[in-house]
């Protein structure tokens, strides 16, 4: 007999530069010991590949790309876990947002002018 | 002022259109792409000889990439504790290669490894040390401790910081542009002259014109499910070089690091990690009977870290396939045989990292189990990292040949400093003693590459799912052309991945907006798919096992392949060359 699957779900902040911002919430199958990223992931994968998010090391949090809000707390979404109930994702509310959760969060002498 | 542009990009389709087709050029003497140890080195000794530098990455600077996730060691023939030679470090290297490493390329490595490692010891990197001497430990397939690392898994973090630091001290003349992806490089009369990108932030096309351009893009092993490396390794400098008319060597040897974690889940730690605890500590590989297993495949390991990658990647799946694998599919790494204590001197801090993912390592074994992670193969160089394109260098994981059929552990950092230094010097020299271009840009450079940044493709569309098919090419890849292959499934393999590539199209999906992932996905996809190919073919090709390259229906190493494939494109095809006649029959019958 198994469980029933366990479902985690994402309120997370949509748009880009000059829309307003708006909420769209998804589910993800939620499994023990995942993180933020890894259901973010699945998601674009799965269900929407428009989902703007930034990361490159997926899980060693040794690039610190993925830094968003996660219910108003700032953290790394590698290292977030996933928890079965809502979670709400927005971007980083001090940078400049560029898409969905991406904001520009690299030192003004390395972007690209 | 494209920025401007951009933020209007919503209001008008018709204005849209004209001002995102407003085109960012830049000029500079020497164009680096890829901000991992390669690039920076190359950036930096570039700019030590004269030139100006615009150091380009599809990510942030020193962020993404292999350099930062690098956990383990850096091997060098420093012999500050046991006598040393870099003569006794290519001995090592040749052998680990298999009888295919590229002997000018091996001896460079080893010959200027000492050097750089004492470069960023001078820089700060703070090389883990004993008795006021740097010190080595042994690693798999080395004669004796030459390995230097920074301790408690932080050696490539603290090398990209170190090397980030060194290059803000050049900022006069190094330029630093993230989020800038390369999509081709402009070649005119033969000559590389610079490259055609996008600015991710902004969707603003950019034409880059460069005296030399340098390629340190890193490897390949985002082909692959499980992978150690970051999400931007899916070989875009062998797909840039290939387009560019560079041909490529060695495409079908892909190493697989054999003991990548895979259960319990553990997250905030790269999947590599037990490495270097196994050079401190032994731990012990077990089947799913806990059962020790490798010396049925021909090394006893008796408590010790001494089987080189090749062999024990191979040992693990075989035990897989004969139903005495672990839970996961894997094997049992167990550490039980260490006390609480020197569990804690070894791990440091990351035992509360293990603690915080519910491991204990006194009380259970981890399962671990291959995982792509690096290639022998790459973009064939000379010495000098010049490629067959004047003006066209490259630099770290992109060269190809150094390492053979398989690659000693603690040489990949390594080749990325020597190869990366070089590089820079030898672009700059181009710069420096060049007559003045020949070699103008003109409009029509690049057309093809810009027309393809520049385009509306359709509109942001869920249906055609980037994400799925980047993970579709994972799985077809890591079921066919893994560490263990047959003719039958990569023959398998390419079927599935030519109708990957229909399935693309020719346009990108979205238009240049700010940050859209579906785009890059695209771009990425376009390169991962004609990268994928090159593996494939080669490994069709390759009738016999050697290094990473083991074929089930050929498991013997034969003499007539000890030569390098070579791989060039071609009218947008693919064509290999350099495989034995007697070989070459084989496949056509």
């Amino acid at each position: 007999m198994t469980a029933a699957k366990q479902i985690a779900t994402l309120k997370i902040q949509r748009g880009g530069v000059g829309e307003a911002a708006r909420f769209e919430r998804f589910e993800v199958p939620f499994e023990p010991g995942q993180s933020v990223l890894d259901g973010l992931r699945w998601l674009r994968a799965a269900a929407d590949p428009t989902l703007a998010i930034r990361f490159s090391c997926i899980n060693a949090n040794a690039c610190k790309e993925c830094m968003i809000q996660l219910d108003g707390e700032t953290v790394y979404a590698c290292t977030a876990r996933l928890e079965p109930r809502e979670m709400t994702l927005t971007p980083l509310p001090n940078k400049k947002l560029l898409r969905d959760l991406v904001t520009e969060i690299a030192s003004p002498s390395e972007r690209f002018k | 002022m494209h920025r401007f542009a951009l933020h209007r990009i919503r209001e008008n389709t018709r204005y849209e259109r004209r001002m995102a087709a407003e085109l960012v050029t830049i000029e500079t003497d020497v164009l680096v792409v890829g901000s991992g140890a390669a690039g920076m080195y190359a950036a930096i000794e570039a700019a030590r000889r004269g030139a100006a530098v615009l150091l380009a990455d599809r990510s942030l600077i020193g962020r993404g990439g292999a350099t930062v996730m690098a956990q383990m060691t850096v091997a060098a023939a420093l012999g500050e504790e046991t006598p040393d030679d870099w003569r006794h470090h290519y001995d090592d290297t040749i052998a680990a290669g298999r009888g295919l490493c590229d002997e000018a390329l091996a001896r460079l490595l080893c010959e200027e490894a000492s050097d750089c490692i004492r470069e960023l010891d001078r820089w700060g990197v703070g090389w883990a040390r004993k008795d006021g001497h740097i010190t080595a430990t042994q690693a798999p397939g080395h004669d004796r401790p030459r390995c230097v690392y920074v301790d408690f898994i932080n050696t490539g973090p603290a090398v990209s910081k170190t090397l980030r630091a060194e290059i803000a001290r050049h900022h006069k003349s190094i330029c630093k542009a993230g989020d800038l992806c390369v999509v081709d490089l402009i070649v005119g009369d033969g000559e590389a002259s610079g490259a055609v990108a996008w600015h991710l932030s902004s969707g603003a096309p950019v034409m880059v014109a460069a005296q030399a351009t340098v390629l340190a893009t890193g490897g390949l092993t985002r082909l692959f499910a499980r992978n150690s490396a970051s999400a931007n390794m899916g070989g875009d400098g062998y797909a840039l070089a290939l387009r560019a008319g560079a041909p490529l060597i060695d495409m079908e040897f892909v190493q697989f690091f054999p003991i990548g974690h895979l259960a319990p889940r553990l997250i905030g730690m790269d999947p590599i990690m037990w490495d270097p605890f196994r050079y401190k500590l032994g731990g012990r590989l077990r089947n799913g009977r806990m059962e020790e297993f490798t010396a049925a495949y021909g090394s006893d390991e008796d408590g010790k870290y001494v089987l080189t990658r090749d062999l024990a990647t191979y040992a693990i799946l075989k035990e897989v396939a004969a139903g005495r694998g672990s839970p996961h599919g894997g094997a049992y790494l167990s550490f039980a045989h260490c006390s609480r204590q020197a569990l804690r001197a070894a791990f440091g801090p990351v035992i509360d990292r293990l603690a915080a993912n519910a491991i204990d390592l006194t009380r259970m074994p981890v399962e671990v189990a291959p995982i792509a992670h690096y290639h022998m193969g790459g973009v064939k160089a000379d010495a000098r990292m010049a490629t067959e394109v004047p003006g066209l260098f490259v630099a770290g994981e992109v060269v190809g040949g150094a390492n053979g059929a398989n690659r000693l552990s603690g040489n990949a950092i390594t080749e990325a400093l020597v190869f990366g230094r070089r590089a820079g010097a030898s672009a700059a020299e181009r710069v420096k003693h060049r007559a003045p271009p020949r070699h103008r840009m003109r409009p029509q450079d690049g057309a093809a590459a810009l027309d393809l940044v520049r385009r509306d493709g359709f509109t942001r569309d869920r249906r055609k799912n980037t994400a799925a098919m980047i993970a579709r090419l994972q799985a077809i890849m890591t079921d066919d052309v893994g560490p263990l292959r047959t003719g039958r499934g990569l023959a398998h393999a390419m079927t599935q991945i030519e109708a990957l590539g229909d399935e693309l199209g020719e346009r990108p999906p979205g238009r240049a907006a700010n940050f859209d992932l579906q785009r890059l996905e695209w771009f990425d996809l376009r390169n991962m798919l004609v990268v994928a190919r090159a593996i494939v073919q080669c490994a069709l090709n390759r009738t016999e096992s050697r290094g990473a390259h083991q074929r089930e229906d050929f498991s013997t190493t034969r003499p007539e392949w000890q030569v390098h494939q070579t791989v060039r494109g071609r009218d947008g095809r693919l064509q290999t060359s350099g495989a034995p006649h007697a070989a070459a029959t084989v496949i056509a019958s």
